[in-house]
C-alpha cells in the first residue's frame, strides 16, 4: 500500500519517542502532535467539558479548537499546530484541562 | 531603504504572495506576515521542512505556479525588498493617526507578542471550511475535507484507511484523489449537487476549459480507481461510539429533501466532509471595512472602503486560487502606486483584471451548482450537537428560536451559548443561522484569535504612548 511518505518521497530524520497518557509512541521530526497521534492510530485526545465526549482533529488548520490537548503540562494546545518534540509528555485533555 | 513606503501583506497564500511580488516589484517595501512556518497558505501548504520531501509536487497541482511564487518571494527576500515573517498569528490590526500597527502572537504557542508598523495593509486572510451538522458529526474520524488535505500536505499523514468524502463543492474531488493517491481507500464520494443543475450552468462553466479540465482529470482518476460516486446524495448520519464506523447516505429529491427508503449504510473509519468555504473577515471587520454579506467589499483596485487597506483572495469572496492570484496582483500594483503617491495605471494589470472578471463569473456559476441540500435542517435531530465548543444541541437552538423568539445569531448565542466557545462561532455560525432561519452575518469579533490578557494589556500601553 502507498503511504503519504512514499508518495512525497519523504526522508525524515530518525523517529523519536514521546508518550501519550504514559504510553510510548514514535514520532517523526517535522510532525505536529496531531500527525504523530494519527500515525500511532489515535483519533481522539480530548474529552469535552459537558458530556465527556471524545474529540480529535476536525478542521486541521487551527480554526475550530476541537483538537485541544495537554502537552508537557500545558493544556489547550491545538494538536494540529504544535510541532511534536522528543520526550514530549502528551496527555488526553479532560474538560478544561485545568482540573488535574 | 527604510524611508520607502511600507506595506504589510497579511497572509502568504496565493493572494498574499501575488500581492507581495507585485508591490515589491513596483518599489514598495513589503512585510509579508503569515501564521505558518512556510509560505503557501492552505492551497500551497508545504510539507514541514524536517520531513525532507523530495516530491512535494505529488500532493499538488499547478506546481509551476507555486515555483514561480516561491522563487519570486525568495529573490525579493534575498534582495531585501521583502521581509517574510513566519509563525506570526495576527489578532488585531490597529488604525493609528498615521498608518497601522499589526499585532501578532508568535509561534505555535501564541503567548509572546510582536507588532509591525506599516503605512498600509493588504488583507489576504483566506478562508476556511463550512460544515453543516448532522447526527454523529462530532465523532472522531469525522473531519473537514480541507482538514484532511491540510494534514496530508503539511504532515504527510492520513486520517484512516477507508474514507467517505462527502458534502458539496469543487474541493471534494481533489481531496478524494489526494487521499486515494496517499493510500486511503475512498469507499464513496457523496456529492449533494444535482447533475442537472450542473448542465444548466454548462455555458458559463464551459467558458473555462482549463478549470473544467481539472475536474475531468480528477474524475478520471476516481474512475480508474472504481470509486463509487453518488451525485444528488447526502450523508444523513455518522455511526460509532468513540470513532466513526459507518455512515448512512441517502438520495435527495428535486426539492433537496432526503428520499425515504433510499438510505444505505457504508462502513468506513473516516468521513471527510465539506459544505463550501467561508471568508476570514475578522481583521477587516475590526478595521471597520464594509462587508458585502460575509466577505470584504472592494473596488476595482481591490481597495476596501477604509483608506490604506486593500483586500484580495477568498476574503473578498470565495473563488479559488486562480482568482486569488489575479486579485492579489491587482491589489499589490494598486497599493505600490498609491503608496508612492502616484495614480495607478489599470493598463498594467489588464490581463489580471480580465481573468478576475471571468473567474468571478465561474465562481458564481459553481455557487449555483454546489449547494448543501435545501432542507438539510430536517435531518438535524434535536439531540445533535450544533455548537461543538459549548456542546449546544439543535434542540436548544430550536427552543431559543421557537419558544423564546430569538431571530438572529446574537440572540441565540445569548440564550444558548452557541458560538460563545473557543472557535467563536466560526464553525457553528452557518448551522445556527440555518436552524434559526436567519442570514449568516459577520460576527464582529473584536479580535481574530484568543489573546493572553497580559499581551492585551501591554498592547494598550504601547499604543497610548
Amino acid at each position: 500500500m502507498t503511504s503519504p511518505l512514499d508518495l512525497a518521497d519523504a526522508h525524515p530524520g530518525p523517529a523519536f519517542t514521546v508518550t501519550l497518557d504514559g504510553r510510548r509512541i514514535e514520532a517523526l521530526p517535522g510532525q505536529t502532535v496531531a500527525a504523530a497521534l494519527w500515525t500511532a492510530g489515535v483519533a481522539s485526545w480530548r474529552s469535552t467539558r459537558g458530556e465527556g465526549r471524545p474529540r480529535g482533529i476536525f478542521c486541521g488548520i487551527g480554526v475550530c479548537f476541537d483538537c485541544l490537548v495537554t502537552v508537557n503540562g500545558r493544556p489547550n494546545q491545538r494538536a494540529c499546530l504544535v510541532p511534536v518534540a522528543p520526550d514530549d509528555v502528551i496527555r488526553t485533555q479532560e474538560g478544561t484541562g485545568h482540573d488535574d | 531603504m527604510t524611508d520607502r513606503p511600507h506595506l504589510a501583506v497579511i497572509g502568504a497564500g496565493p493572494a498574499g504572495l501575488a500581492a507581495t511580488l507585485a508591490a515589491a516589484g513596483h518599489g514598495s517595501r513589503v512585510t509579508l506576515i503569515d501564521s505558518a512556518a512556510e509560505a503557501g497558505g492552505q492551497f500551497y501548504r508545504q510539507p514541514a521542512t524536517e520531513l525532507h520531501a523530495r516530491r512535494p509536487q505529488a500532493l499538488h497541482h499547478q506546481w509551476q505556479t507555486w515555483e514561480r511564487l516561491r522563487d519570486g518571494l525568495h529573490n525579493h527576500v534575498k534582495a531585501g525588498s521583502v521581509q517574510h515573517l513566519t509563525e506570526h498569528h495576527i489578532w488585531f490590526v490597529e488604525r493609528l493617526p498615521r498608518g497601522f500597527a499589526v499585532h501578532a502572537l508568535l509561534g505555535p504557542e501564541q503567548q509572546d507578542p510582536a507588532t509591525v508598523h506599516a503605512d498600509a495593509v493588504l488583507l489576504a486572510t483566506g478562508g476556511y471550511e463550512q460544515v453543516l451538522p448532522f447526527p454523529g458529526w462530532t465523532l472522531p474520524g469525522v473531519l473537514t475535507a480541507g482538514g484532511a488535505q491540510a494534514m496530508l500536505k503539511g504532515t504527510l499523514t492520513v486520517p484512516g484507511r477507508r474514507a467517505v468524502v462527502a458534502g458539496t463543492g469543487p474541493l471534494l474531488l481533489p481531496v478524494a484523489t489526494g487521499l486515494a493517491a496517499a493510500g486511503v481507500e475512498i469507499v464513496a464520494l457523496v456529492e449533494s449537487a444535482d447533475p442537472r443543475t450542473l448542465l444548466r450552468q454548462s455555458r458559463t462553466l464551459a467558458a473555462h476549459p482549463g478549470k473544467l479540465g481539472e475536474g475531468v482529470l480528477y474524475t478520471g482518476q476516481l474512475l480508474r480507481r472504481r470509486t463509487r460516486t453518488l451525485y444528488h446524495h447526502t450523508v444523513v448520519e455518522a455511526h460509532g461510539t468513540d470513532r466513526v464506523e459507518a455512515v448512512t447516505v441517502a438520495a435527495l429529491d428535486a426539492e433537496g429533501r432526503v428520499r425515504p427508503g433510499t438510505e444505505r449504510r457504508i462502513p468506513c473509519d473516516t468521513l471527510a466532509v465539506s459544505h463550501g468555504m467561508l471568508a476570514h473577515t475578522d481583521l477587516a471587520e475590526s478595521l471597520g471595512c464594509r462587508l458585502d454579506g460575509t466577505h470584504v467589499h472592494v473596488d476595482e483596485e481591490q481597495r476596501t472602503d477604509v483608506p490604506g487597506v486593500w483586500a484580495a483572495g477568498e476574503a473578498t469572496g470565495i473563488g479559488g486560487s486562480g482568482l486569488a492570484l489575479a486579485e492579489g496582483h491587482i491589489a499589490g500594483n494598486s497599493a505600490a502606486a498609491r503608496l508612492a503617491d502616484t495614480e495607478p495605471d489599470p493598463g498594467e494589470w489588464a490581463a489580471a483584471a480580465k481573468s478576475r472578471t471571468k473567474l468571478r463569473q465561474f465562481a458564481t456559476a459553481l455557487d449555483r451548482v454546489y449547494r448543501p441540500p435545501a432542507h438539510w435542517t430536517e435531518q438535524v435531530t434535536d439531540d445533535t450537537v450544533v455548537c461543538r465548543c459549548e456542546e449546544v444541541t439543535a434542540g436548544a437552538v430550536r427552543e431559543a428560536v421557537g419558544a423564546l423568539g430569538a431571530g438572529d445569531l446574537r440572540t441565540v448565542k445569548l440564550l444558548t451559548r452557541a458560538g460563545m466557545g473557543w472557535c467563536q462561532g466560526r464553525v457553528c455560525g452557518p448551522a445556527v443561522a440555518g436552524l434559526a432561519g436567519c442570514a449568516l452575518t459577520a460576527s464582529r469579533r473584536p479580535f481574530a484569535r484568543p489573546v493572553p490578557l497580559g499581551v492585551l494589556a501591554r498592547a494598550g500601553e504601547e499604543s497610548a504612548q
